[in-house]
């Protein structure tokens, strides 16, 4: 069980990686839309990625923001619409931040750097 | 036993906005795995993700990814007006930035619905 | 105008339903009136509240027709449909009869709040100066008109969904507190409005604001709550 004081640092953990998902997001869409154009292709869209270290940061930065972001709203929903409470709730939270920030860097890794 | 609301007492906008925001919320984080499970084929080599990338240029794949698009202009919109609404200055639930959320989403998405079609 | 309502009133007590009554159209009535002359005149079984009957005590909120309102102050005109109407006691509360709900918990998490006022002058001192133009006072006086009727509670959700959660009453009251400068229990009232059951649950789905029938807006002063509680969690005061 977290106590009170934990659950008010989630709180503002979430708020804090939210601000910075919001400048992330829109540069994603932004990116996304101009990608998409004519068609997805690996080869475009390595060739905008490889070696770019402004990507690597900026989505570095994203990955990071979402493993930190979206655990405690899982964790908000779990106990409120689900009614799971206790321990299996911050483990599971856990397991699953880990899981994005894993994934998500091999993913810039895979883009930028493989 | 204890009586709970139905609908009628949740129809108004703020409440609609929440639903909104934690659904899509839900939506993306089911689809955040699976994207990077997708980008990481970059690893295995360009021609690993284009075969990936081939495989989801079906109209199915292609109406998912414009409604995650979607979902991720209302998510976000939706949460910079609960921003605004715990840590600027009051000024009532914003309903201005409801509305300003499904007009970003709009044009976000059909911008992202154009880009796909040309 | 319908010459008859077609009222559906909630019986029982952990199990119940709704029973239909007929009820005589007035030209002026309040839904009030309505629960009263069912109970005078077809059932007199039918337990419920109410005490002023002119909206200032708070006593006769009821779920009507979806809503949780005070039944002296609602018109007939005003919420029925068709000729219909839907009563039942106020949601999130056991029901002890018909539309009588317990309002322990209510009560009780006001309390746990730290909703009282605890000073450090006495009688010998002199007057406290609180300077009414001050942002906390305006704040505070933004607040204290709630008589605790319990519709924000009832009408809040993540009261349904979290059984601890304070609800919009009490952390309103909290917050009417935390900006009264002359309290001293400033910083257990914090520790106690922090985390899950406390302002960090509300996600500002705004019901409390919209149906409080004193135009109080609790998401104000929760957002309140939850800068502060931000900053005192951030220097280690919590």
């Amino acid at each position: 069980m977290t106590s009170s004081r934990t659950q008010a640092k989630l709180w503002y953990w979430q708020r804090a990686s939210a601000m910075v998902m919001a400048v992330c997001v829109l540069g994603h869409l932004a990116v996304m839309i101009y990608a998409v154009r004519g068609g997805l292709s690996a080869a475009e869209i390595l060739g905008r990625t490889h070696g770019s270290r402004l990507f690597a940061s900026l989505y570095t930065l994203l990955v990071l923001a979402c493993a930190v972001h979206v655990p405690i709203g899982l964790v908000a929903i779990a106990e409120e619409w689900a009614g799971w409470r206790g321990s299996k709730v911050t483990i599971g939270a856990g397991l699953f931040s880990a899981l994005i920030a894993i994934m998500g860097l091999r993913a810039v890794y895979g883009v930028v750097a493989a | 036993m204890t009586r709970i609301n139905d609908f009628r007492a949740r129809n108004h906008p703020a409440y609609w906005a929440f639903v909104v925001h934690r659904v899509s919320g839900l939506a993306l984080a089911a689809f955040l795995p699976v994207h990077f499970w997708a980008m990481g084929l970059a690893i295995q080599g360009e021609v690993a993700l284009d075969g990936f990338l081939r495989f989801t240029d079906q109209a199915l794949f292609k109406f998912g990814e414009w409604g995650l698009v979607l979902l991720l202009a209302l998510h976000m919109m939706g949460g910079v007006r609960i921003l605004l609404v715990e840590f600027g200055p009051w000024s009532g639930l914003r309903k201005n930035w409801i509305a300003g959320t499904l007009g970003f989403g709009i044009a976000t998405s059909l911008a992202f619905a154009l880009a796909l079609i040309s | 105008m319908t010459k008859n309502l077609k009222v559906k009133i909630w019986r029982g007590g952990k199990e119940g339903g709704f029973a239909t009554f007929d009820v005589p159209r007035q030209e002026n009535q309040t839904v009030l009136d309505v629960v009263t002359y069912v109970q005078r005149n077809l059932d007199p079984l039918l337990a419920y509240r109410f005490a002023c009957r002119v909206g200032m005590c708070g006593s006769c909120a009821m779920t009507v027709n979806g809503f949780a309102r005070w039944t002296c102050r609602t018109n007939v005109s005003k919420v029925e449909k068709d000729g219909r109407l839907e009563i039942a006691p106020l949601s999130h509360l056991p029901i002890i009869k018909d539309l009588v709900t317990d309002m322990r918990e209510f009560f009780d998490k006001g309390a746990r709040a730290k909703g009282q006022f605890k000073g450090k002058q006495n009688r010998q001192d002199e007057f406290a100066r609180v300077d009414p133009k001050s942002k906390e006072r305006i704040a505070a006086n933004a607040g204290i008109e709630c008589i605790g009727c319990g519709v924000c509670y009832a009408s809040c959700d993540v009261v349904g969904w979290r059984p601890e959660y304070l609800g919009p009453a009490a952390l309103n009251r909290a917050w009417t507190l935390v900006n009264d400068v002359r309290d001293i229990q400033q910083t257990e009232r914090l520790k106690v409005v922090a985390g899950d059951a406390g302002c960090n649950s509300c996600h500002s789905l705004g019901s409390c604001s919209e149906r409080c029938p004193k135009q109080i807006e609790p998401t104000a002063g929760i957002a309140g709550l939850k800068m502060l509680v931000a900053m005192a969690a951030l220097r280690g005061e919590i």
